[in-house]
Order: structure tokens, then C-alpha cells, then sequence
């Protein structure tokens, strides 16, 4: 009776063992199941998504024009101060001052990626985009001015 | 901590495990005293990843509060996420839509299952098996891309506001969730077979941290740890939100209380969170997936606390209102710190090696007990 128990044992021991390697064995041989990417040579096809959360950018049409007004809604938005908005004051052809952007200041290296400021900004001026490949040699590049030099924002916005 | 280094008047011998280890997962420090090989006592050390993450939380608003979650149990993001927007909630009174209310169900689970599938991994390697981490890699990584896509992160989501979600669910979510759940189920089995019925971690599991009913309970113990001895805990079960009282799940126990049993809680609860996902996914009601909140969200004065089921356990955010845009205090109750302090009582007596074992199925992600 012991000796029956101690060898079936043995042999759901092994069983065990070769049903594992049995697995291992067929990935091994399979190599069409291979999921693994080669970044970076992969890179020219690298797919990624839409939504992906890379960075804050502002989107500028043809006639470099945004649609920012300067509203500073992002700034109070932002968890950790990644955005400082720097206004002026634009004078209408009525003669009236308006308040409008001069420069969005937004700093790439405090920017944790959270999606806030896009969600806050009622005019939908700046967007997240899929770019990720951000490391630069000196830490001042990651300071962007995200609306782009000479532009004005596009007519009929309002607040 | 050097002088803790050394011999005591008895001779046993104390060393230190971490604050850089592979095993511990992350900086925690265990200080343990041995006997030979027997382990007598463990002493964990903390404030390694302190970050002080609920003394920040004091200068945010009710929206920017949220993300700051993700950072704390990052395997189950979305669930911290969920259990703060459930808070602000419960304080405003507001009425969710039902369309988020499907749609946070379906993301939590699909955290959980990520969760539970990256420590399946992490516990085998911990054993020593190092295959078993690619299969679980591969699982999850289909759910990180279901998340990128629709959420815009792999990790940090923060993918929740106060009222529902963030953005709407991206065109292609049904069917790739759908593709999951068939990969899942042909796949599953390869993990009972690489790992599950393997006879070395099965021996090195059965009788390994035995820890009992009575004292899961009275360490505080939850999720799969209080389960894996027998304790009814699941707060989807106890107090449901959202959606959960309206899908049929079972609450797995075990009664066994070995890591073996806590081993197979996560295993099976898989299983139920595929379950889950596979009631909901079909019928997603439309309408909208956000409702109206003011600008800057102001709680009245009070207390308000609310609790969900992380993939480690029972989650708590306590918030006292002053009135104010901003919370005037914050406390988190963390499931993976009451789970760390079971860990002196379960191994006491084992060999040090046991200890990996033990701690494994724990499923510590130090960043929570830390916060
Ligand atoms: S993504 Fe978040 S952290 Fe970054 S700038 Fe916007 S609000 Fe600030
Ligand atoms: S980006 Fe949007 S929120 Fe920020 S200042 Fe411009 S309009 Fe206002």
C-alpha cells in the first residue's frame, strides 16, 4: 500500500513537471507566438493610440491660427503647476482691450500626463498627442511655448 | 540600519532583507531575526516611498485629488480612482448615469484582472520560475492596450471624475474586450499547467503562512488574504456600488488559509471578473457618460467615507470637509499595509525561504502601504 502510494506519487510528480515543460517546449519551438516588440527598430510601424497621453499640445490650422484665449482655465486646472499662462491685452478694432494669449508657457518635465487642462479648457484649444520619446540633453528644451510664434487665435472664439 | 546588523545575546542572527531587493517588490525593508534557517521574527520597515500623498491632497481640488491615487496602488489605479470619484459623489449627492456606472464596473475589473495577472507572474518568478512571467505579460498587455485606447494611459489611468468618466468609451472597446475574454479563456489553462499543477510550488505553497480566520480578522486582513482563510470580505458583495448589485458573481473563499489557498482565491477571482466583464459588455446603456458638475466642486461640511474592493483588498478614502474646494483632511485606508502586518504572525517558524513564499501571496505593492 505504501509502496503503491509512494510510486504514484512519483509519477503525478513527474507528470507534473513534464506537463510544464511540454508548454514551455512548444512556445520555445513556436515562434509565430512571439508578442515581443523591438523598440527601438520597430519604431518606423509603431503604432499608437490615438488617445495615448503624451504630451500637452496646442493645434495651430493653416492660417497659424488656435484657439486660445487665454482664459487661464488650464492653469488653475493643472494639479502641479505644468502650465503658466502669460496674457496681454489686444485692442479690437472698436478700440476695446481684449484679454488674449501671449505666450502658454508649459513645462514637459512637471507635467505628470493627467489629462486636466485638456478637460478644463472650454474653447478645446490644447489636446494630448501620442508622441513619447521626450528625453532631450539639456532639461530647458522640455519648456515649450505651446502656441506657436506670430500666431492670434482664430475669429469668432469667445469665452 | 547598520547596527540592527549582527548577532543577538542569544546568537541568533539578524539581517536585513531590502530596502533593494528583488522580492520585496518594490522598497520594503524586512528586518528579521534567525535561527539558523527558522525564521523568529520579521519587523517590516516603512517610509522608504513615502510621498506623502494625503498630506498633498490637502492644497488639490476635488478634481485634481483623483490622479494623485493612481500613485498609490498603480496596479490598481483605476480602482483608487473609483473609490474618490465614489467619495465626491456620495458627498454631492450626485446621481451618476448609468452608462458610467457600466463602464467603471467593466475598467475595475479589467484592473483587477491585470493586477491579479502581473502578481501570477511576480509570485512564480519569485519562486523562481521565470516563464511564467511572459505568459502573464501577454494576457496583460492585451488589457494595457484596451486601456491606452480608451483611456489614454497604460498605468496611471485617471481615467475617472466626479460624475462619471473622463472621456466617452473609444469606438473599437466592445469588441476588443470581447477579444479578450477569447484569448483569456484559450489561454487560461496554461497557467494551471505551467504553475498551478506544478509539484515544487505546490509543495513549497501547501501548509506555507498558515494564517487563521481569527487573525486575518484581527490584523485587519482583506481581499484575497482574509479570503484565502475564510473571511467573507468582499465589499462588492457587502456594499455594492455602481453596477456590482445588478451582476452575479461569487465571492471565492478558501478555508485552508496556506498560500496555496491565497494562490487560488486570485486564480478563481480572475475567472469571476471575466464572469463580470462578460454580463456587462453587451449592455452598456447609452446616454451620457459624465454628469453636470460645477466648475470648482465644493463638499459640504462634513465627513464622508467610502470603501471599494481594490484587487488587494478594501480601499477606504475619508474625507473631512470644511466646506471648502479643497479637502481639509484626507486619510486612505490601505489594504496592502493591514496585509503587511499579518506577515510576522504568518511566518514565524518557517525557513527563510518560505518567507518569499508567504510574502508573494501577500501581493504588496509597496506604494499603497507607503503612501
Ligand atoms: S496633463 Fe495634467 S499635469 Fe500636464 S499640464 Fe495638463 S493638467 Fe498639468
Ligand atoms: S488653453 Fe484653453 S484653458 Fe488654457 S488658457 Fe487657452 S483657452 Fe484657456
Amino acid at each position: 500500500m505504501f509502496l503503491k502510494e509512494y510510486f504514484l506519487d512519483i509519477y503525478k510528480a513527474t507528470k507534473s513537471l513534464l506537463t510544464g515543460m511540454k508548454l514551455t517546449g512548444y512556445y520555445f519551438t513556436h515562434h509565430k507566438e512571439i508578442l515581443t516588440e523591438e523598440y527601438p527598430e520597430n519604431r518606423k510601424n509603431l503604432q499608437l493610440a490615438e488617445r495615448f497621453r503624451g504630451e500637452v499640445i496646442m493645434p495651430h490650422d493653416a492660417n497659424n491660427e488656435h484657439t486660445c484665449t487665454g482664459c487661464s482655465s488650464c492653469e488653475i486646472a493643472c494639479p502641479n503647476g505644468s502650465i503658466k499662462i502669460i496674457s496681454k491685452f489686444d485692442i479690437t478694432p472698436e478700440g476695446k482691450k481684449k484679454k488674449a494669449i501671449d505666450q502658454h508657457i508649459y513645462h514637459l518635465e512637471l507635467c505628470t500626463m493627467c489629462g486636466l487642462c485638456v478637460e478644463a479648457c472650454p474653447t478645446d484649444a490644447i489636446k494630448m498627442a501620442n508622441t513619447f520619446e521626450h528625453s532631450v540633453f539639456n532639461r530647458n528644451h522640455l519648456i515649450k511655448r505651446l502656441n506657436k510664434p506670430g500666431s492670434k487665435i482664430r475669429e469668432g472664439i469667445e469665452e | 540600519m547598520f547596527e540592527e546588523v549582527g548577532t543577538t545575546t542569544e546568537g541568533d542572527l539578524i539581517i536585513n532583507l531590502g530596502p533593494q531587493h528583488p522580492a520585496t517588490h518594490g522598497v520594503l525593508h524586512l528586518v528579521i531575526t534567525l535561527n539558523g534557517e527558522i525564521i523568529k521574527k520579521v519587523e517590516p520597515h516603512l517610509g522608504y516611498i513615502h510621498r506623502s500623498i494625503e498630506k498633498m491632497t490637502e492644497s488639490l481640488s476635488y478634481r485634481q485629488f483623483i490622479y494623485v491615487t493612481s500613485r498609490m496602488d498603480y496596479l490598481s489605479a483605476h480602482i483608487n480612482n473609483h473609490a474618490c470619484a465614489l467619495c465626491v459623489e456620495k458627498a454631492l449627492q450626485l446621481e451618476v448615469p448609468q452608462r458610467a456606472q457600466y463602464i467603471r464596473v467593466i475598467m475595475d475589473e479589467l484592473t483587477r484582472i491585470a493586477s491579479h495577472e502581473l502578481w501570477w507572474g511576480a509570485m512564480a518568478m519569485d519562486l523562481g520560475a521565470f516563464t511564467p512571467f511572459f505568459h502573464a505579460f501577454r494576457e496583460r498587455e492585451k488589457i494595457n492596450e484596451i486601456m491606452e485606447e480608451t483611456c489614454g494611459a497604460r498605468l496611471t489611468m485617471n481615467y475617472m471624475v466626479p460624475g462619471g468618466v473622463m472621456v466617452d468609451l473609444h469606438p473599437d472597446f466592445q469588441k476588443k474586450v470581447k477579444a479578450f475574454i477569447q484569448q483569456y479563456k484559450a489561454k487560461i489553462h496554461e497557467y494551471d499547467e505551467l504553475v498551478t499543477g506544478n509539484i515544487i510550488f505546490q509543495n513549497r505553497m501547501k501548509g506555507i503562512g498558515y494564517l487563521s480566520a481569527e487573525d486575518a480578522i484581527s490584523y485587519g486582513c482583506t481581499g484575497p488574504v482574509a479570503r484565502g482563510s475564510g473571511v467573507a470580505s468582499d465589499i462588492r458583495k457587502i456594499a455594492p456600488y455602481d453596477v456590482y448589485d445588478k451582476v452575479e458573481f461569487d465571492e471565492v473563499l478558501q478555508t485552508e488559509g496556506d498560500s496555496f489557498a491565497r494562490y487560488m482565491i486570485r486564480i478563481q477571482e480572475m475567472h469571476q471578473s471575466i464572469k463580470i466583464i462578460g454580463q456587462l459588455i453587451d449592455t452598456i446603456p447609452d446616454g451620457n457618460f459624465q454628469a453636470k458638475t460645477k466648475a470648482v466642486i465644493k463638499l459640504p461640511k462634513g465627513e464622508f467615507y467610502q470603501r471599494v474592493e481594490t484587487a488587494r483588498g478594501e480601499l477606504g478614502v475619508y474625507i473631512v470637509s470644511e466646506g471648502a474646494a479643497q479637502p481639509y483632511r484626507i486619510k486612505y485606508r490601505s489594504p496592502g499595509f493591514s496585509n503587511l502586518s499579518a506577515l510576522d504572525h504568518m511566518v514565524r517558524g518557517h525557513k527563510i525561504g518560505d518567507l518569499i513564499a508567504a510574502m508573494g501571496t501577500l501581493d504588496l505593492v509597496i506604494p499603497d502601504i507607503d503612501r
